[in-house]
């Protein structure tokens, strides 16, 4: 553990705010069905797709180009699920081998 | 009379699980991998499984919760972590939205299906109606519960286990990474979504090279809203508003 008991409470309690906003808030501010301002429909249609390219850039934020492995076994690993995904178009089974292959790789290979 | 009362209610209730427990299956499989994984990490990082469950039942949010876990092996920062959790899970309003018509006069329950709302419970939901004679209340209420139940099942499965399997787990977060692969490749599915993804992913890169990776995640999802809002109109434009999405 990084963080201290409570550090890790306060963390868990942002996390549950900010996810039960999303939840609660519609019903919240629209009890009577009023139109929504475009604004918002827009944003929710724009917005699950460059979060996901956020997340996606977030993962390898830790993930150094420069140095020791150069990055490598994440970049395979991403080729692995890409490619485990476009065939058989399971996605537990591209998550389930993509995270085996790269488990193998950096505990054997760049070890 | 009170009796009769309360088996005709009881009845209802096992019709509303009974119809609704089928449709949940899909999702049972999805959740007791996804919620073993996330219960196995939690973990892999020092956490017992009492705490992967009480974030698995206080937040419910399956790609959040994996992300969270980064927020709790680095520097603390609740602020990130809430803003973090906002975007990433702002898709939940406009399900909330749909659902506005649907949930209306469900009484105490209604806080229960708000409380559960997710990816998959809102895909049955928003799409299916309860079979003739089944109380909508309760097909709805089961539903919910049903998918509930089952990440936090799979959570506690994934802490017990991953306390006895001594197995080296190094690499196993990479099950985060790979969860938002195949998550962008839906999205890249859609032409018109492909240069959003891009054009996020750079700003989200430029600020991770500008201010390090402590400290990129509010930089980054506001240059993402200001990109979002000033190219609206051409967004609008090369990605025209479906009916249904």
């Amino acid at each position: 553990m990084t963080l201290t008991p409570w550090q890790t409470a306060a963390i868990f309690a942002a996390v549950a705010a900010g996810t039960m906003l999303t939840r609660f808030l519609p019903f919240l501010l629209f009890p009577e069905n009023r139109a929504l301002p475009p604004v918002i429909t827009f944003l929710g249609r724009v917005l699950p797709p460059a979060m996901v390219a956020l997340l996606v850039v977030y993962c390898f934020k830790n993930v150094s180009f420069s140095s020791a492995s150069h990055g490598l076994p994440e970049l395979i690993a991403c080729a692995a699920v890409a490619a485990l995904q476009r065939l058989f178009k399971n996605t537990l089974l591209s998550i389930a081998l993509g995270t085996a292959l790269y488990m193998l790789l950096v505990q054997t290979v760049f070890a | 009379m009170n009796t009769k009362l309360k088996t005709a209610e009881r009845l209802e209730k096992s019709a509303a699980f009974r119809a609704a427990f089928p449709h949940t299956v899909p999702v049972l499989m999805g959740f007791l991998v996804l919620g073993i994984a996330y219960g196995w990490l939690m973990q892999t990082k020092g956490y017992h499984v009492g705490w992967a469950l009480l974030a698995s039942a206080c937040c419910f949010a399956g790609s959040m919760q994996f992300v969270t876990v980064t927020f709790l092996t680095s520097a603390f920062d609740p602020l990130s972590a809430f803003v973090m959790s906002l975007m990433v899970n702002a898709r939940h309003i406009f399900y909330g939205i749909s659902m506005l018509d649907k949930f209306k006069g469900l009484g105490r329950i209604r806080f229960f299906l708000i409380f559960w709302l997710c990816d998959e419970s809102y895909s049955i939901e928003s799409g299916t109606e309860p079979p003739e004679g089944v109380s909508q209340k309760y097909f709805y209420f089961f539903i919910s519960l049903l998918d509930y139940s089952y990440w936090l099942t799979g959570t506690a499965l994934g802490g017990v286990i991953g306390g006895m399997v001594p197995i080296n787990t190094q690499g196993l977060d990479f099950a985060l990474t790979a969860l938002f692969v195949v998550m962008l490749m839906e999205q890249w599915k859609h032409r018109e979504r492909r240069l959003l993804c891009l054009g996020a992913g750079a700003a989200t890169a430029l600020m991770l090279a500008l201010f390090g990776p402590d400290r990129f995640v509010i930089p980054a999802m506001g240059l993402i809203l200001v990109l979002l809002l000033g190219f609206r109109p051409r967004i609008e434009k090369a990605w025209p508003e479906e009916e249904s999405s």
